[in-house]
């Protein structure tokens, strides 16, 4: 944790020593307090001297002027290096994430990336305030509690080294059984949200299967899980307190009683000992407060782990030191040769040995079965993942070597889950192509077939789209999609199973107004409809994993076993004809 | 707590702050509860069952309160004894100090301490474990509430929100027993007491510490309004932030795929920096809080000194009074800040054991009281007769249906989006109850047997596939009470599914996200058809259980499930009707009603409307 705090810091390490400063000057003034008043009494009371009394009430009244000040100062400082650090590590987060291939955040996950990026790094910076305010306060105190005390009554200190061992132990305790204790909570309370949030999403599946029962004592085992450590917890809490104060009240004991005997030798004076009292208190409560870190910290840490955790996940994709320049290159002449991708670990390789080549005008399809590896294909084309074995070609040259951000710009991706951003339709074409003109951005919605209901809608192309895109069709959302990917007018196009909410008639009539446009680039179309692929100028059948055959639909049908069965599979033999 | 005697110090920053819940201080405004009393009361009820033990940590809280209000006084005598030894001494007198009766007050005040200690911590370690017990019964009951609810109440309400209620709820009534409610009496212990100890002490004195409280308020209310707004703009700056780390996150491949990431960045930064500025200043206001009433307790005490000072010089007051008072001081503000805090932490625990209360008060599922024992030998014949049903009482979907299945038959349900397809499986399986006629599998009315046993009758695989986080093998295995890996791998097999678990890094052993992300939905659906493969049951529903397989795999399935399907009954919703053509009996619905029925070639020979569906599916 301190790792990422330190590396975040940078920018605000000048608020942050003023900070600290000026927290240390609060501390100090505070504890001055008891200082002068302890001449007061010994001096102004018991002497009977009420100017002194009065100059000495004078002087306090400075010191906690001059003590707010500071605090002020102090409140200033630290809100913004502690804000800055949030704001530092966010983004440092979110250019990482930036950064990683798309096989990288799976490993994360989506969501749980999302709850990094937002409440751990919310955590971890309310820890940051917290230790700014009071954290460091606390040592202070305590130092500075023990030197004022040792310096007024050096005769009397000896009692504080008898009450600090069995405080060091008792928070010694605290730390070593304490710890665990949190960290197992924040996981017991998660195992309880998950088998909750699971149970409501599969409600229906859970009584179809009559696990109602299996699933309440999963929940039961969890529940009383969590109350068995949260009561550990709440009762070590408990009994900490009224420990720690008996120690120090049994201390303030043995002092009246030890420094009333000093007092009759003449060592000491009666205000002296009220202020040793009071410094005493005051190492009482620099010690409660650090014993909050017990609280606050554990949960900062384990964010903060989480926060590192993707830190430490380094992008699987690289640019190259030096990259191929991608102006020299002619588009649309793509490669495979003898690719093969497995994720780490696995025991089968999701594909095998892919080889073939495309040039500009041509349409390659890609059919197969679900999981067979279509999607992971055409992935390794704009480099979302790095193929494991064989080469990638881009006119001759290994993508590899070329610049991601370069590469992409030659590809119009559709993808399979058709994502739309909050915006305006116009925006969201824009997105293929920022400069696009109103009339580019028609046109590609034209194509598209995707004109008719946005020019429906209210405001046409500058209506809003929620996020999510929820309030367009899963079909309009595709069409949507597929109008960004045009508006570019790439090299290279990637349809993944872009066409599959469309009704038979939308698909036949885009693809018609599709391929008049497109005859530049080269075009991949992965489908499940043979009907969508069926005039490709190439169709590759992937069969798990591997190649099961290359060709057009006339040759396919009588050399292609497992595209027979696709196409049977859809169509009678008789309308197959 | 208010044992802190020796607790003299200034000390603008209170233990209690830091423990606040969630967010920064004084972020968002707190909720109320919408019958206050009667909500508390209930809450209350919970409580009655430790009544007896309550009624301890009340005794001890209060005494434990007292000691503390007392025990500065009773230092204050044994301050007076050395202060009058201190006088003599720089008096020059002989030195006196009367050691033996410094012994018996110290000797008391040991015994407060002792006292004040136990009984705190036997007050807390009791309070821990009623509290804990009330949330663990309170999140037990909600629990099997969720169990005995019908399926409308989980469509009609957000998951997210059944959720917070369940945790977040329950967690902020937990930390409000276990804390404030002891603390409410303490503290109001503490704060008349030491209003009668300092007035008994000095009335003059007194006049100054309870001047110093209006002040503090207004301070803290003064400040705290400023600083909302700035909180208000900080929540504002910091959803939309999140909202865009949300959006970029979950496009991330259209991001990448357009090379939008320098563009999203600079967004984010900008958005980033508007959060900065916000939470900076409403962090900067609200801190400032806390060092401001600290100087006006710090002034009442500097005055406490000077006043006090003089008093000891007159003689109208003793020094150990001064002491006492001075501790008197401290003990006072901080309860009185805390009550303020307090009468919001009651508040909102009230309002979330309201939301929790009507979650309790929903209605259930009804079962009839006489049951009928389910059928050893499970035949499958199914029969609606003149059924009738709405979601809502204003609107019926379903009028007057009747259908007869055979047992042994498949039944294939098909028509447009809407028709109610899915709605004839709600009800097949009790998950809505219908409004009038009856339902009756192998004769016997669906409502005179025991939902579990009914259930326990079908297989179920839906469109919506549902995958716990737990490993692939575990996810198969879910329908079926023994866990056979062998059997697993059947199951996989037969669903197509088992190489595709062989190219993940941990094959069977793959643990799945909650939501699933590794894997693809044409997946997720193969895994649950595995699911129901495994749990052999006699009759089975497929409702779009393939729509995202591709039709060479789903036809490749479908001849797997064959064997399976063979003399069992079952229900097969399907939108691609090329899987459906080999159907026993056909149902074509539309608006809720069966408009035709029968075989695929009966209904393909005349116009129908099956035979328009069908053709407009292979239209080029």
């Amino acid at each position: 944790m301190f790792q990422l705090i330190k590396r975040n810091i940078k920018g605000f390490r000048l608020p942050m020593i003023l900070s600290v400063v000026t927290l240390v000057v609060h501390a100090v003034m505070d504890l001055y307090l008891p200082t002068i008043n302890a001449n007061l009494t010994n001096n102004g009371m018991a002497r009977g001297d009420i100017p002194y009394i009065i100059r000495m009430g004078a002087l306090m009244m400075g010191a906690v002027a001059f003590s707010t000040i500071a605090m002020i100062g102090s409140s200033y400082f630290s809100s913004k290096t502690a804000m800055g650090l949030g704001k530092n590590m966010r983004e440092e987060f979110f250019r990482h994430v930036q950064s990683l291939s798309k096989g990288d955040i799976d490993k994360v996950g989506t969501a749980s990336l999302i709850t990094r990026g937002t409440n751990d790094v919310q955590q971890v910076t309310n820890a940051a305030v917290m230790m700014l305010r009071m954290m460091l306060m606390a040592p202070t105190m305590f130092i500075g509690g023990i030197v004022m005390a040792w310096q007024k009554c050096p005769q009397l200190a000896w009692i504080i080294l008898c009450a600090l061992p069995p405080i060091a132990l008792l928070m010694l305790y605290m730390l070593k059984n304490g710890l665990p204790l949190f960290k197992s909570i924040q996981k017991k309370v998660d195992t309880v949200n998950q088998v909750v949030r699971e149970y409501l999403s599969g409600i229906r599946v859970i009584r179809a299967f009559c696990k109602d029962t299996y699933e309440t004592e999963r929940f039961d085992i969890a529940n009383l899980d969590l109350k068995e450590v949260s009561l550990k917890v709440a009762r070590m809490l408990a009994f900490m307190m009224p420990v720690l104060m008996l120690i120090i009240n049994a201390t303030n004991i043995a002092i009246v009683w030890i420094g009333g005997h000093y007092m009759l030798d003449g060592k000491v004076e009666v205000g002296d000992l009220t202020a040793f009292i009071t410094y005493v208190s005051m190492i009482l409560i620099s010690l409660m407060l650090m014993s909050m870190m017990f609280v606050v910290l554990p949960r900062a840490s384990a964010s903060a782990d989480r926060i590192n955790e993707v830190f430490h996940i380094e992008s699987t994709v690289a640019d190259p030191e030096s990259a191929a320049d991608i102006r020299a290159l002619r588009g649309g002449y793509v490669t495979f040769d003898d690719v093969s991708f497995s994720y780490p670990g696995a025991d089968m390789p999701v594909l095998e040995h892919i080889s073939f080549s495309t040039k500009p005008g041509e349409v390659t399809a890609i059919i197969g079965g679900t999981g067979c590896g279509k999607s992971t294909l055409i992935n390794l084309l704009p480099r979302f993942y790095d193929a494991t074995e064989g080469r990638i070609l881009l006119d001759g040259v290994d993508i590899r070597e070329l610049k991601q951000a370069e590469l992409r710009a030659k590809i119009g991706l559709v993808p399979q889950k058709s994502f739309l951003f909050t915006g305006t339709i116009a925006d969201n074409v824009r997105y293929g192509k920022q400069d696009a003109t109103d009339e580019e951005v028609t046109e590609a919605l034209k194509t598209a077939q995707a004109y008719d209901f946005v020019s429906e809608m209210d405001e046409g192309i500058h209506t809003q789209v929620t996020q999510g895109g929820t309030n367009v069709s899963g079909g309009q959302r595709q069409r949507l999609a597929i109008a960004r990917a045009l508006v570019r007018k790439p090299d290279i196009y990637i349809f993944d199973d872009s066409f599959s909410a469309l009704d038979f008639q939308t698909d036949a009539a885009l693809r018609k107004a599709l391929f008049a446009q497109i005859h530049d680039s080269s075009v991949f179309i992965v489908a499940q409809r043979v009907s969508t692929i069926m005039n490709a100028d190439r169709i590759i059948v992937l069969n798990d994993g591997v190649i099961a055959g290359t060709g057009t639909h006339a040759e396919l049908m009588k050399t292609c076993e497992v595209y027979r069965e696709i196409v049977y599979s859809q169509h009678s033999e008789s309308e197959v004809g | 707590m208010a044992d802190n005697n020796t607790n003299r110090q200034s000390m603008p920053v209170r233990p209690g702050m830091g423990m606040r819940r969630g967010g920064p201080p004084g972020s968002r405004p707190v909720e109320k509860a919408k019958d206050f009393k009667g909500s508390l009361k209930r809450l209350l009820t919970y409580l009655g069952a430790h009544r007896f033990l309550i009624l301890i940590v009340f005794v001890m809280a209060i005494l434990s309160s007292l000691f503390g209000v007392l025990s500065p006084k009773v230092l204050a005598r044994a301050m007076n004894i050395l202060y009058d030894g201190f006088v003599t001494i720089i008096g020059g007198t002989r030195p006196e100090i009367d050691f033996a009766a410094i012994a018996k007050i110290l000797g008391l005040l040991a015994v407060l301490y002792l006292l004040n200690a136990a009984f705190s911590y036997l007050q807390s370690y009791i309070m821990a474990g009623i509290s804990q017990n009330v949330i663990y019964r309170m999140r037990r009951e909600v629990d099997e509430k969720l169990t005995k609810l019908p399926i409308s109440y989980f469509d009609q309400n957000a998951r997210g929100d059944i959720l917070s209620r369940i945790t977040n709820d329950i967690d902020n009534i937990g930390n409000t027993l276990q804390q404030a409610a002891v603390q409410v009496i303490t503290s109001s212990v503490t704060v008349v007491g030491v209003l009668v100890m300092m007035i008994y002490i000095s009335p003059l004195l007194a006049l100054i510490v309870v001047l110093s409280i209006p002040l503090t308020m207004l301070i803290t209310m003064g400040i705290a309004k400023k600083s909302q707004k700035y909180f208000t703009k900080q929540w504002n700056d910091l959803g939309n932030l999140n909202g865009h780390i949300e959006e970029m996150f979950t496009g991330a491949s259209v991001v990448k795929a357009y090379g939008y990431e320098d563009e999203a960045i600079r967004k984010f930064c900008e958005q980033n920096d508007a959060l900065y500025e916000n939470s900076r200043k409403a962090q900067f206001i609200s801190g400032v809080i806390m060092p401001l009433t600290g100087t006006v307790n710090n002034l009442s005490y500097v005055l406490i000194c000077i006043v006090g000072g003089m008093g000891v010089i007159n003689g109208t007051i003793s020094f150990g009074d001064v002491t006492a008072f001075i501790q008197y001081q401290k003990q006072f503000s901080q309860p009185i800040t805390q009550m303020a805090n307090l009468m919001n932490v009651l508040q909102s625990a009230v309002a979330s054991a309201e939301r929790v209360f009507e979650l309790l008060d929903e209605q259930e599922e009804e079962e009839r009281a006489e049951l009928v024992e389910k059928p050893q030998a499970v035949r499958g014949e199914v029969v609606f007769d003149h059924v009738s049903f709405g979601y809502s009482p204003e609107k019926t979907l379903i009028k007057d249906m009747n259908i007869h299945v055979q047992p042994g038959q498949l039944v294939a349900i098909v028509g447009p989006t809407g028709a109610g397809k899915t709605t004839l499986v709600n009800l097949l399986m009790r998950f809505y109850e219908i409004g009038s006629g009856s339902i009756r599998v192998d004769g016997i009315d669906i409502r005179d047997l025991k939902r579990e046993d009914l259930r326990d009758i079908f297989g179920m695989v839906l469109q919506d596939t549902w995958l716990f986080s737990g490993t692939i093998s575990d996810n198969i295995a879910y329908g079926s009470p023994v866990k056979d890996q062998a059997k697993v791998r059947e199951a996989a097999q037969s669903a197509h599914i088992h190489r595709f678990i062989k190219t993940l890094s941990e094959g069977y052993d793959t643990i799945l996200n909650e939501e699933g992300t590794n894997i693809s939905q044409g997946q997720k659906q193969l895994l649950t058809i595995a699911r129901a493969m495994i749990s052999q049951p006699d009759i089975l529903i497929l409702d779009e259980a393939t729509s995202s397989v591709d039709t060479r795999t789903e036809l490749m399935i479908q001849k797997a499930m064959e064997k399976l399907l063979k003399g069992r009954t079952s229900f097969v919703i399907a939108h691609r009707l090329s899987t459906i053509r080999n159907a026993d009996l056909i149902l074509v619905m539309r608006d809720g009603d069966i408009i035709e029925q029968g075989t695929h070639e009966e209904l393909m020979g005349k116009p129908t409307f099956y035979a328009q569906l069908y053709n407009s599916q292979f239209a080029q």
